[in-house]
């Protein structure tokens, strides 16, 4: 199989994140496309492994992913906090920093 | 030959000054009894001095003291040191003479004023700075006396400074002379940078090597320095505004000792101007203008301490001129100085106890027959008038005469304008003298009934009279066997070396004489056959409203320099705000207006900011590719 549609997935996966991110409000949901496009960018590392013939691009995905599991624990935990303040999971009504 | 007590002539009234003003309201009761037995005491020293001096050799009398080193930069020496000469002690005398009995006559002149402590202190300060002055054994030093009596008069000026016109006076006389220090201060500069030395003596030896350019600027700028200090054109606006001043400070400051101050700066550079005939002409033809300048402003003045004043001007200019004449006029131009010291202080004196009598009045025209009520005080003004219209044998028939006859004998067309331009003023002063004291105590009464004039005090009238005695008398000392130009010889170089002697001293005399008693007659015609109204005529020639407004000195400096200044400082200033606080400013705005605008990109909402970072990135990556392609 073609290496190179591996890397059309991930190029799809990562702008269906990204727009995620753009377009919708709901914090979760933004944090999911994070998430969407972190792996995006994981199997992208992969496959260039794969092409290149070392490891050097799954040790990258490795290093990835423990940082997206940091990064989810510290974003539920704030978004977990907002939503008890706030009642809203909104990404639009946290904007206090502009006021 | 060194002293040691030179230095207690300055020290003792800078005593004075410094502790009266320290002291302050403390010393109300005793301070100018302080201060005038300081200035007496200065007085005896220079006596002694002058004793001492006398039992000397002529060339073995001038003393020095050496105080401090004051600057020591590489070969470039000052000491601050004095030295007391036969030039420097006529000064000593005259100013610490006139000084105590002018300190006597104050202390009753000012003894309703709560200030009196104060004027003391003033007065002592300007002894001190004036007795530097003439002691300083080098133009620096002379420089520190000469800033120090400028700062004298113009405290003494605006003594009365609650008055606004008097603040403005002193003000304009202190901006006046600092025209005339920075000539001083350039004539100084010039001679460091051409011979290296600045003290009288080292200039003496080197100007004999000096370019003739040299010397010519540094004459100029001299010449300069003495038009401020003394008042003579262009320099000369401020002394009328200067009567101001209590009138004791007018006596001291603005008739006997602080203007001539510039008479005794040429006469000391006789070196130098010896050597620049070009500064020496002008500074002859700077003292024939001012002296008919002054006299003809005397005519027209009702301020009887104005019209004063306008004769001081016009009696300096007789000594400038006479300084200007070379070796054959400086002892002239040093005897008229000194004659003058008596009578025109003593007239000023005199009109102190006018104005002390009639509450302060200084118009003329109010005055009128004085002389019944005021007897002692006509009787010393009168002499004080005798002597400045040179009849003889009061003093100054003697000194005038000898600067119209020097004038006259400088040769040529020069000598015969200079001369002329001398006689004439002698004619115009014998004609305004005879108006003041006409006006102020011939004719009939013009003042008003609540006008009690009464003669002054003792401490008023004595000073009076003893300087009286001095515009009787000094005339003959000075000029019996020449011992004023024996004594002064070994300092200015006299030499009697008349070139081609036009007039013969009789002849001078006599003319002189005749044009006195041409103008004596002229004022009694018009002042005392008619009656004199108590409001000036308002109908009156051109040429009277001109004199009586200065001649236009004020009008000509002030469209001259005053407006053309104020222009300028205006452009500078459009110039300021639009180039210099336009471009800070513009600096600001623009970097204000830069950060609102991209402060409107920030909106709060992180979903726009993440749109941000992904349209950043997508632009990266199509730079990238872009730039590989």
């Amino acid at each position: 199989m073609n290496a190179a549609n591996y890397l059309y997935v991930s190029a799809l996966l990562f702008s269906i994140g990204a727009i995620g991110v753009v377009v919708r409000r709901n914090a979760i949901v933004v944090f999911m496309c994070i998430e969407l496009m972190l792996n995006a960018s994981n199997l992208a590392f992969v496959t260039f492994a794969r092409i290149n013939g070392n490891l050097d691009g799954q040790v990258i995905a490795f290093f990835t992913m423990v940082v997206a599991a940091c990064e989810v624990v510290v974003g539920l935990a704030i978004i977990v906090t907002i939503y008890r303040s706030r009642r809203s999971a909104s990404v639009d009504d946290a904007s206090l920093l502009k006021r | 030959m060194t002293s040691n007590s030179l230095v207690y002539l300055i020290a003792l009234p800078l005593f004075g000054s410094a502790v009266l003003l320290l002291a302050g309201r403390r010393s109300d009761r005793w301070g100018h009894i302080l201060a005038t037995v300081l200035s007496g005491s200065a007085f005896v020293v220079g006596l002694v001095q002058f004793a001492q001096m006398l039992g000397r050799s002529n060339d073995q009398r001038a003393v020095t003291q050496k105080l401090f080193s004051w600057i020591s930069v590489g070969t470039f020496k000052v000491d601050a040191s004095l030295m007391l000469d036969q030039l420097s002690i006529c000064f000593v005398l005259l100013i610490t003479g006139v000084g105590t009995l002018i300190h006597i006559y104050s202390i009753a002149y000012m003894s309703h004023d709560l200030d009196r402590r104060r004027f003391f202190a003033y007065l002592n300060l300007f002894i001190a700075a004036m007795l530097l002055l003439v002691l300083g054994d080098s133009y620096l030093n002379l420089y520190v006396g000469w800033e120090g009596v400028g700062l004298a008069s113009y405290l003494l000026i605006g003594f009365w400074n609650q008055k606004p016109a008097y603040a403005t006076a002193a003000k304009k006389a202190f901006v006046a002379n600092r025209v005339g220090d920075l000539g001083l201060s350039l004539a100084i500069m010039i001679s460091f940078a051409t011979m290296g030395t600045v003290s009288f003596a080292g200039v003496k030896e080197q100007a004999g090597h000096a370019s003739t350019g040299a010397l010519t600027a540094i004459g100029i700028m001299l010449l300069i320095a003495a038009t401020g200090k003394s008042a003579q054109f262009p320099l000369q606006a401020w002394l009328g505004d200067a009567m101001a001043g209590p009138t004791p400070v007018s006596a001291l400051i603005h008739a006997a000792t602080m203007v001539t101050a510039g008479v005794y700066l040429i006469t000391r550079s006789n070196f130098i101007f010896d050597a620049a005939p070009t500064a020496q002409l002008l500074v002859a033809i700077i003292g024939a203008i001012t002296l008919l300048f002054g006299a003809i402003i005397g005519t027209a003045k009702d301020d009887i301490k104005k019209a004063l004043a306008a004769s001081t001007m016009s009696q300096i200019g007789y000594m400038v001129l006479g300084a200007g004449l070379g070796p054959a006029g400086y002892a002239f131009a040093i005897m008229h100085l000194l004659t003058h010291g008596f009578f025109k202080a003593g007239m000023f004196l005199g009109a102190g106890s006018v104005m002390h009598g009639m509450d302060d009045e200084v118009n003329m025209r109010r005055y009128g027959g004085l002389r019944k009520f005021m007897p002692i005080t006509f009787a010393t003004f009168g002499l004080g008038y005798l002597a400045i219209i040179g009849v003889p044998p009061f003093a100054g028939f003697y000194s005038k005469d000898k600067i119209i006859e020097v004038a006259f004998n400088a040769g040529g067309i020069k000598g015969i304008t200079l001369g002329g331009a001398a006689l004439l003023g002698a004619a115009i002063t014998a004609f305004y003298m005879t108006r003041v004291v006409i006006l102020t105590f011939a004719g009939s009464k013009r003042w008003d009934d609540k006008a009690h004039p009464h003669e002054s005090p003792a401490l008023m009238w004595l000073p009076m009279v003893l300087l009286a005695v001095g515009s009787v008398t000094s005339g003959i000392i000075f000029t019996h066997g020449n011992s004023l130009q024996n004594w002064l010889a070994p300092v200015v170089a006299t030499s009697p070396a008349h070139e081609g002697e036009l007039l013969k001293p009789a002849v001078v005399s006599i003319l002189a004489l005749v044009l006195v008693l041409a103008g004596v007659g002229l004022a009694i015609m018009k002042y005392l056959r008619k009656p004199v109204p108590s409001e000036a005529p308002t109908d009156v020639s051109i040429f009277t409203r001109i004199a009586r407004r200065d001649l236009l000195q004020d009008d000509f400096n002030e469209a001259v320099f005053m407006r053309p200044g104020q222009k300028l400082t205006e452009v500078l200033v459009a110039t300021d705000e639009l180039l210099v606080d336009g471009a800070v400013r513009g600096v600001a705005h623009i970097t204000q207006s830069t950060g609102r605008t991209l402060g409107m990109t920030q909106t709060g909402f992180v979903r726009s900011y993440a749109m941000w970072i992904l349209l950043g990135a997508i632009g990266l990556l199509a730079t990238i590719w872009v730039v590989t392609l």
